[in-house]
């Protein structure tokens, strides 16, 4: 079923009973051309992408628990393109442009709200390492804009200027930047997939990965054995785990990220916003809620909770940046398992077995990153080729000698 | 994450004075290595779900380097023991 404006005056005016389940509930067939594994936003894009753009017919998605049961889920809904390094900032805009048609392409309703991000700076160096990231941001046709101070009390009033030790003298803003209804983005991909035929294969954990003559020829699962032609990794936080089952030593940690999300308000926040003398980040849903988070926890772990130590840390970002922010309450917190690469950046990437594909290594960014990365995975696993604006994102770039570290922190996941 | 943490130094202390460095396990090649070895060093990580021993440093107290083992999942901790002391007997 098509979903339109008609459609819902049709179906409020039946007693909205004849609404149909957005995707169907397979059985696992006993072979597929290309299985997935992971269905979250990364999944459910990549095989979207591959029926839809490539044109694969036979596509399988595993997922072990329910689709976006992880990060895609769990995480802040931030959207936006303002990268720096030439290895990064050509892809993400890619996924900017992806989510700025998504909505109509994917014929449903992922409330995509471009209202801006402000990255806030607080002394003349990080008013510099802005304005440089702007040009780069320039330099690949996105537009940036840099505000004084006078314009940001304009715009966010509530902001506490006059901090003694951080002062806020301005930010960087990126227009097109907003936030998306995460959850609609995984059932939008979702649903859509399986409109193309693709078999979304929900509770279906896999176990093993079966190999012959250096090559996959198929998965076990708690549902049994499945063949597939080409296998895809996006198994975020479990990457490792995955990887291993095929022998692959990989570059990634896993580590918790917590978010928050507090009582609703009225609106109050119109903009993403985020602390430059922290790591902290805020922007108010559609149902008034303010959700924020900040760094991650700093040790491995793959508990989908987080440290108090952390939590109070968090708030005390938040209360710095917005002092009124004191008064609200926070209803919920939870924590997502990130799968931390060495150098900050993604893997979109070929390995050591020529039908085995993996994506990997989005940190605490992969959610504005689902557009691109499905259609890039896509692309690499329907042609093997990699994709122009992800041809930086390879696995073997660490070996080479070319990591892409965005922050400067050097081969430690915990400090990015 | 366990609250206390045993130092074999200062008895048990709040967590929140240690510094976590990360992976325990692995060993600095030699300067003359391969530059495969260097690779593995440098980035690769085993990165269990389970049984994981650690580099953390009491920085608000001994500020010695210890190495503890902790269970990435469940975050029960099962020992801690001093680096130099663990690195010795293991003939580094």
């Amino acid at each position: 079923m098509r979903y339109s404006a008609f459609s819902i005056v049709k179906n409020a005016l039946s007693g909205n009973v004849n609404w149909k389940p957005a995707w169907r509930q397979p059985e696992p067939k006993p072979f597929y051309d290309v299985i997935i594994v992971g269905g979250g936003g990364h999944g459910l894009a990549t095989a979207y992408y591959l029926a839809r753009e490539f044109g694969l017919k036979n596509i399988a998605v595993l997922e072990k628990n329910y689709l976006g049961s992880g990060n895609v889920g769990r995480n802040t809904t931030i959207v936006r393109s303002n990268y720096m390094l030439p290895g990064n900032e050509p892809f993400y805009e890619f996924s900017m442009k992806l989510w700025e048609g998504m909505e109509q392409d994917l014929n449903y309703n992922a409330m995509l709200s471009q209202r801006g991000v402000i990255n806030l700076y607080h002394n003349d160096g990080q008013r510099d390492a802005y304005i440089r990231r702007g040009n780069a941001m320039w330099m690949e046709g996105v537009p940036a804009e840099l505000l004084d101070r006078a314009a940001l009390k304009k715009m966010l009033p509530f902001l506490n200027f006059a901090h003694a030790r951080f002062p806020i003298m301005g930010g960087l803003l990126q227009k097109r930047g907003g936030t998306a209804r995460h959850d609609a983005v995984a059932w939008g991909y979702a649903r859509a997939a399986d409109r193309l035929g693709v078999d979304l294969i929900q509770n279906c954990e896999v176990t093993g990965i079966r190999r012959e003559h250096g090559v996959v020829t198929g998965v076990e699962t708690s549902k049994g054995f499945i063949g597939c032609g080409k296998l895809g990794l996006a198994a975020a936080g479990n990457t490792s785990r995955v990887g291993e089952m095929a022998g692959l030593k990989l570059p990634i940690e896993s580590h918790v990220l917590q978010a928050f999300v507090t009582e609703g308000l009225k609106p109050a926040i119109d903009h993403v916003i985020t602390y430059g003398a922290g790591h902290f980040y805020i922007s108010q849903s559609d149902k008034g809620g303010l959700v924020f988070g900040a760094e991650i926890d700093g040790y491995n772990s793959y508990a989908q909770r987080g440290n108090l130590a952390t939590v109070e840390h968090v708030m005390e970002e938040g209360v710095t940046m917005i002092p009124g922010l004191s008064r609200v309450r926070v209803l919920r917190s939870w924590g997502g398992v990130m799968d931390m690469s060495m150098d900050g950046s993604p893997i979109i990437s070929q390995t050591p077995i020529d039908n085995l594909y993996l994506n990997c290594g989005w940190c605490y960014g992969g959610f504005k990153a689902t557009p691109a990365s499905g259609w890039c995975f896509a692309h690499l696993i329907a042609k093997n080729e990699t994709h122009p604006v992800a041809r930086f994102l390879r696995l073997d770039r660490f070996e080479r000698g070319y990591p892409i570290d965005e922050h400067g922190a050097g081969p430690q996941p915990n400090l990015h | 994450m366990a609250s206390l943490i045993h130092c074999p130094h200062c008895g048990v202390r709040p967590k929140e004075e240690f510094s976590i460095r990360g992976d325990a396990s692995l060993v600095r090649p030699d300067p003359e290595a391969s530059d495969e070895a260097w690779h593995d060093y440098v980035h690769i990580r085993s990165n269990p779900r389970g049984r994981y021993r650690e580099h953390w440093q009491h920085v608000a107290g001994c500020r010695r380097w210890l190495v503890v083992e902790r269970d990435t999942f469940t975050h029960e901790v099962f020992s801690v023991t001093d680096g130099a002391a663990t690195a010795r007997e293991a003939g580094r």
